[in-house]
């Protein structure tokens, strides 16, 4: 009797785990609240400021390295039907670092180890036109990351991350994200916090810049304190965005407010 | 490194005026700002922009800091004969820049 109902508060305890992994809204695309101007922006290749990201990421893919190493291409060929579809997969459980990567520190990874040069830092020009370039390849697919496996525990670090309040503003990401998406900040208009366009080119930035730049920036907002580039809770929050952000299409490079 | 895209819109017809587009690469950095430990920061914007049409000038432009980053400039160019438009910039720091794009002018 007291087994049937340990077991039955289990499956109750199961049951609101996953009603909660499901999401209330469907997703938008951070460019769905953007300004005409800023749409027209991004969908005009010639016009689009990221676009020189990823031009300058196809030469550092072909770029010999100094030595025995191979460049990106000499391993992985044309990067338009090799690199199809990765990014849209990302961030993922990596088997030979055990952990779960977001695209820049696989590149980083492949660097480090293949081509035995010192790993590009975060927010590198060099970094954010390699990512740039490879996460263009997967542009207008939609994201599908694996969360199940060895990559759940960084999932549900990143899930309860989202759900947890933090700095001086008290503020969880699923409070302005999910419960007041859509509604202004101001001058702003929330967005729903979709990463499907990273790295992409924020006018504020004047540049190209990293998902992670722009999660820090948030940290930065509601006070609270930032986690280095590259901390591994960024990595499980940039996995919870992506399973979030399910199905809609890459858009990198994007370009935001 | 100095980088740009240049884009010319199709077909170029002799005597009719074709687009050309070209964004640059450049932080443009204004002279305004101040680094993390509050030194000014030294402005550097790209001053002087030449497009030349088989070696004759047909655009130019004068950018200051009001330009933001990564500068996208379109203008129009008569078509006269096929060749070479040439692209020219040079910033603060005398760092020049230079890009070329062929036309084609269709008979």
């Amino acid at each position: 009797m007291t087994r049937g109902l340990a077991s039955a508060a289990i499956v109750m305890v199961v049951y609101a785990a996953c009603a909660s992994a499901q999401r209330s809204e469907s997703p938008r695309s951070g460019l769905t609240f953007a300004s005409p101007e800023i749409r027209a922006m991004q969908a005009d290749d010639v016009a689009n400021p990221g676009m020189l990201w990823v031009e300058r990421g196809s030469r550092l893919w072909q770029a010999e390295p100094d030595g025995a190493a191979k460049s990106c291409a000499g391993c992985h060929g044309d990067a338009a039907t090799a690199m199809r579809g990765v990014a849209a997969r990302y961030p993922a459980w990596d088997a030979g670092t055990a952990a779960v990567l977001d695209l820049e520190a696989r590149i980083n990874s492949c660097r480090e180890r293949r081509q035995e040069r010192p790993a590009l830092p975060r927010e590198s020009d060099e970094l954010l036109a390699l990512t740039a370039f490879v996460a263009h390849q997967s542009r207008g697919m939609p994201v599908a990351v694996h969360i199940d496996g060895p990559a759940s525990a960084a999932f549900e670090r990143g899930r309860a991350l989202y759900r947890t309040r933090v700095g001086q503003m008290n503020l969880a990401c699923t409070q302005c994200h999910d419960d007041n998406a859509g509604k202004r900040l101001l001058a702003e208009t929330i967005s729903q916090g979709q990463p499907n366009g990273y790295p992409a080119y924020r006018l504020e930035w004047q540049s190209l810049g990293s998902l992670q730049r722009r999660i820090r920036a948030c940290f930065f907002g509601v006070r609270a304190e930032m986690p280095a580039p590259g901390a591994p809770e960024l990595t499980d929050l940039e996995l919870y965005l992506a399973w979030r952000a399910q199905p809609l299409p890459v858009e990198t490079p994007a370009v935001r407010r | 490194m100095p980088d740009a895209r240049v884009n010319l819109a199709g077909p170029v017809r002799r005597g009719e005026p074709f687009e050309v587009r070209i964004s640059i690469r450049h932080a443009m950095e204004t002279g305004y700002r101040v680094d993390d430990a509050g030194r000014p920061v030294t402005r550097n914007v790209i001053r002087a922009f030449v497009c030349r049409y088989n070696g004759a000038d047909v655009f130019s432009a004068q950018l200051s800091s009001g330009i933001a980053a990564n500068p996208y400039l379109r203008f129009f160019v008569t078509a006269r004969e096929s060749g070479e438009l040439t692209f020219e910039w040079t910033d603060d720091a005398g760092v020049r820049g230079t890009e070329r794009a062929a036309v084609v002018v269709a008979t």
